[in-house]
Formats: C-alpha cells, structure tokens, sequence
C-alpha cells in the first residue's frame, strides 16, 4: 500500500501532526472475520490495522457487502474476530461492553421505554441511582434537543429525532468511543444534512472520539478526519486518506477544490470499474419497447 | 393499509351489522311462517283422537286427518305453523336466559345455572394458571437460550399432537372424578400449546435490541428482565389472550370426564328435559362471557401498554397510528 497523499494546506497538516501525537484509543491488530456456512468458508475481514486517536473522527468507508458492518461489530464485541486483536486504551476487547457506545442504523430505542428511561438505561445497567441517572439524561436529552419529548415514547418520534435520542443513550455512558453504523442512512436527505451538522457540533463541545461506517463519498468528507478506505471481499485496508478540508466545516465548502480531488480520489477507489461492468451486461431490447422513450 | 379500508366513523356500525345479520336470519327463520315451519301446532283438535293443544304434528299428518274429517262431515282441526322444538325464536331464548337464572333447578341437589357457570370459569381460570405458571417461564426459556430450545421443544412438539380428551381416563384414575382430571386437561390441552408459542413470540424479539442493550453495558440477567420480558409483553399478552380461547375449547371435553359438571352437565340436563330455550341460553351465555372477557382484556391490555396498542383479533381494530409509523420510519 502506498498511498499519495492528497495536498494537504500547511494548516491542516500541522493539525494532522498534532492529532497523531495524541494518545492512541483504538488499536486494531491483524483483524480477521471470517464466516462458516455450509462448509463454506466467507473471508469478511482480512488482517486490518488501524489505529484511532483521541477525539478523532474516522470514516469507514467501502463498497457496500464489504464487510464494514462486520468491522464495527466486532470492534463493539459483537462478533468475535477469528485472528487478530482489538486495544480500547491498551485492553484487550472482550465482548460488549458500555465503554464503546454504538449507534445502529436501524432505530434500536426501546419502544417500551420513553426517551428518558432510553437514555437513562445505561446509567441504570452500571448501577447509579435513579435519581442521579434521571438528572444526567435530562442534560444528554437537552445536549440533543429534546427536551420538550423526554416523556415521549419512540414511536411518537421521527427518524432523526430517534437517532438522536440513540446517540444521547450511547454518550450517556460516557464512551471512550461512539461507534456508528450507518447512523443516517435511513433518513431523508434533509435530515441527514441536519444531523451531520447535529454530530459535527456534538463531536465539537464533547471529549469524543468517533468511528462512523457509511457508504455515502460526501458524508464520509464532510464529517471526517481520517477515512479508511475498504476493498471488498474480503476486505482489506485500500487506502487510509488524510481528509484535507479545513475544519471547522460547512456546508459551501462542497464545491472546493480539496472537497472535490478528495471526493474524486474516494471515487475512483470504490467504484473503479463501474463503466466495464454496464457493459458486460447489455440489457437487452424488449420487442414491445416503443419509440417513444429516448 | 388495507384494499378496500373501512370509511371512518364506520366501524362501530360494522361491528353491530356482525351481530346483527345473524340475529336477523333467525328471526326470519323464526317469525316468517313462509320460511321452513315443517310442523303444525294444532290450536283446535277438533275430533282427531290424539291431538292435544299446543302439539306439534307434520304438516303431511296434519293434512291426512283433516281430510278425514272432512269426508265424515266435521269441521276441521286448526293450527299454526311452527319450527321443531330444538329452534325456539330469540324472543324465547332471551326469556330462557332470563328465566334460567332465576328458576331452580329441578331436582334437589342439581346446580342453579350461575353455580354451573361459576364452576365452569373455576375449571378454566385454575387449568389455564397453572399451565400459564409453567409454560410461560419455559416458553421464555426456550425462545431465549438455543439450549433450553434443544431440549424442550421436541418432546413438547412431540406430545403437542396428542389431543387432550385421549389422557382423560388417565387423569381420573390418577385424580379422582371431581376437578381434579378436568383442571388436568385444560392444563395439557394448554400447556403444550403454550410453550410453543410463547417460545416464538420469544424469538421474534428484534435481536437489535438486545445488542444495544449489550453495547449499554446490561448482563445476561439484566438483558432478560429489562428487555426480552418488557419487549415480547405485548404479544405475550396477546398470545395468552388467544390461548385462553383455546382453553374454553377443551372445557367441554374437560366436564364430560368423571363426574360430569359445570355448563356442560347443565346443558345436558336441560336437553334432556327438553328445554331447548335453556340449551340456546346457557350457550349464548358461553359466548357472552368469552367475548365480554376477550374484550377487557383488549381494553386492559390498552392501559397496560400504552406505547403500543396490542394487535386486537378481528373487532375494534384501530392501531392505523402503528401501522402509518411501521409504513414511513
């Protein structure tokens, strides 16, 4: 692997420096999954190495099937890895576990429960008492912005707000680090816009470090620091991109020249053959196909 | 969203017309002469031997003895036409249920009707506790751990196919004639069932649940009580609602065995005596009771879980608010 760097300004390149100096949260050695079906064996993970620091934000991105669901449940303990291991601060990673909090992509509030019991059970599960546990939800749900629900139930609610009541729950437990599997990938486009905006400014105000898996170029470029890159089947680390847009970002910086060549470059290693494959599979002409359609 | 959905406002109206059709079907067969009426109720014998008023005769038998007269020169029997004893009109029936709670019982020692009810329910609530008692931990147990499924569900599965009238005569050699054997096989009629059931409602739980519950730091105790109970409730709660049904099925099985009793030995009574109007009480009242009972649950199971309306069987459906959610997340 020998990536080229994109051009990185001098400005975010000393900010790159000053990341790496930071302690190391998250050391993935020689990870590998594989899955046994029948006999058959699915390599999902093949030896990937990475290593995230403190308060970064890490995008996972990779064609889709290529195993970056798997990454991130194993990370959180639950999947077990084949071979390899996972440090979270130096400790080995067994199971799951409140000190990685996760964020699905489905909604996984629990209905039974108003938004804030949902943020409160964590703080319930490790033992602190209701009254304590009551009056840290009540910041986490304001921290959100929802304060106005906290005595809803989550199907009163609407996508976003129930992301975001999924990711008061897993920072409540105050995680060395929020995993996220496709938080937004069930949203409309409006709401993603907002809810990226929504982490970016989280991200921003907490001491959180952040592992976000997503297949979509722009967001991966709008909210990352780094971006590791998946090949696929089985999935190998392709490439570990430096992100050079300057922080803090917004959304004009869309059509800057970073945001594109960085755009262009994640691109060109996800879907790299994508005109050959259209043409090896000509759709054929229907006979009742009209003229009337160009 | 159902093909063809009913327009709002309707369905109270609907669920009424449910009741309705079949009410006003019998009362046709019941009131309109023209409709069946195979029989003749004679209201003057006239000079026929053995006719006596208020009997009820063929119409072909009817015609024969009139026809008789008629050649000797006296003037006809009368009659009206009427259905056989075992289809009284409603108007009877009602009365019968009125009647029959308020009559005594005939011979000394027999039940009044509501005692014969009262014993009946007896026989259910204990058959369907006791299964509950056991079942419902096992079920959970099976749907939860593949271990406890392994072992539990084959045997289970296995005697499942066994219908519970055939372990009658065991029951009763094993526990006497009175309730005992009766609470026994609403009991095995239930239990079997319900370890099943309960055991795939169990499974059915979204296992993202679970996880996120594990990735919140919740143990394998604290996963059970906290999420696996709370998030199977309200289908647990329907699944025991229809299983309650099923248990009323066999209680007529159930009172057959040993010593007869409860609704079905006072139906039997009153067949035999001939009473049909109490016949069709005693088993509209069987209806009543089911159906008032299923009903509040329904409601209780409202109140009881308030972020989700349980999916009612067939009357009073109205959880569109679930489905629109479920349709656009």
């Amino acid at each position: 692997m020998n990536p080229q760097p994109l051009n990185l300004s001098t400005a975010v390149a000393e900010r790159f420096a000053r990341l790496k100096e930071r302690p190391v949260i998250l050391d993935v050695r020689a990870l590998s999954k594989a899955f046994y079906s029948g006999g058959a064996v699915h390599h999902a993970l093949d030896r990937i190495s990475f290593q995230v620091h403190r308060r970064e934000f890490t995008c996972v991105l990779g064609p889709s099937g290529c195993g970056k669901s798997t990454l991130i449940r194993t990370i959180a303990g639950l999947e077990s890895p084949t071979s390899g291991e996972i440090l979270l601060d130096g400790h080995p990673v067994k199971g799951p576990g409140p000190d990685r909090g996760m964020v699905f992509q489905g909604y996984t509030l629990f209905p039974w429960l108003t938004v804030k019991k949902n943020v409160m059970f964590g703080l319930q599960m490790s033992g602190q008492a209701s009254s304590i546990a009551e009056s840290e939800a009540r910041e986490w749900i304001a921290l959100v912005g929802l304060s106005k629900f906290e005595n809803s139930y989550p199907h009163q609610l609407s996508g976003g707000m129930k992301q975001r009541v999924a990711i008061a729950r897993a920072l409540a437990n105050r995680p060395r680090i929020l995993l996220m599997d496709e938080p937004f990938g069930a949203l409309d486009a409006q709401t993603r816009f907002q809810m990226q905006a929504y982490l970016l400014q989280i991200w921003k105000n907490l001491d959180v470090t952040i592992l976000f898996i997503t297949h979509d170029l722009d967001e991966a470029v709008y909210l990352s620091d780094r971006i590791l890159v998946l090949g696929s089947d089985p999935s190998r680390v392709a490439e570990w991109i430096e992100n050079p847009v300057p922080r803090p970002r917004n959304r004009s910086q869309f059509d800057s020249p970073e945001f594109k060549a960085t755009r262009s470059r994640l691109e060109n290693l996800i879907h790299p053959q994508r005109e050959e494959v259209v043409e090896q599979s000509p759709i054929p002409r229907m006979t009742t196909v009209g003229d009337d359609v160009e | 969203m159902p093909f063809v959905p009913v327009p709002v406002g309707f369905s109270g109206v609907i669920v009424c017309f449910s009741f309705l059709i079949p009410i006003l079907l019998w009362s046709a067969v019941s009131y309109l002469p023209v409709i069946w009426h195979p029989l003749v109720k004679i209201t003057d014998a006239s000079k026929v031997p053995y006719f006596k008023p208020d009997m009820l005769v063929e119409k072909k038998t009817f015609a024969l003895e009139n026809e008789k007269l008629r050649l000797a020169g006296i003037p006809p029997a009368s009659g009206i036409p009427a259905n056989p004893v075992f289809l009284p009109a409603p108007h009877e029936v009602v009365e019968a249920m009125y009647r029959s709670f308020i009559t005594p019982p005939r011979r000394n020692g027999e039940p009044w009707l509501h005692e014969s009810l009262w014993h009946s329910i007896r026989i259910i609530f204990w058959g369907f506790f006791w299964s509950s008692l056991f079942g419902v931990p096992l079920g959970i147990l099976c749907g939860t751990f593949p271990l406890f499924a392994r072992l539990g569900e084959p045997v289970v599965d296995f005697i499942r196919y066994m219908p519970a009238p055939v372990f009658g005569a065991l029951a009763v050699a094993v526990m006497g004639i009175y309730d005992g054997p009766k609470i026994a096989i609403i009991f095995i009629g239930t239990f079997f069932q319900q370890v099943l059931v309960v055991a795939n409602t169990t499974r059915k739980l979204d296992p993202s649940l679970v996880e996120a519950a594990q990735t919140l730091g919740a143990g394998r105790l604290q996963i059970l009580f906290k999420v696996v109970l709370p998030g199977i409730s309200t289908d647990l709660y329907n699944d025991m609602r229809i299983l309650l049904g099923w248990a009323w099925t066999y209680l007529i099985v159930a009172e057959y065995i040993g010593a007869s009793s409860g609704i079905t030995y006072f139906i039997n009574q009153q067949a035999k005596y001939r009473i049909y109007d109490n016949v069709f009480a005693a088993i509209l009242i069987i209806g009543v009771i089911g159906f008032a009972s299923d009903r509040l649950l329904d409601s209780l199971g409202r109140h009881l879980f308030p972020w989700k309306s349980p999916r009612s069987v067939g009357v009073g459906k109205q959880d569109s608010a679930d489905d629109s959610e479920r349709a656009c997340p």
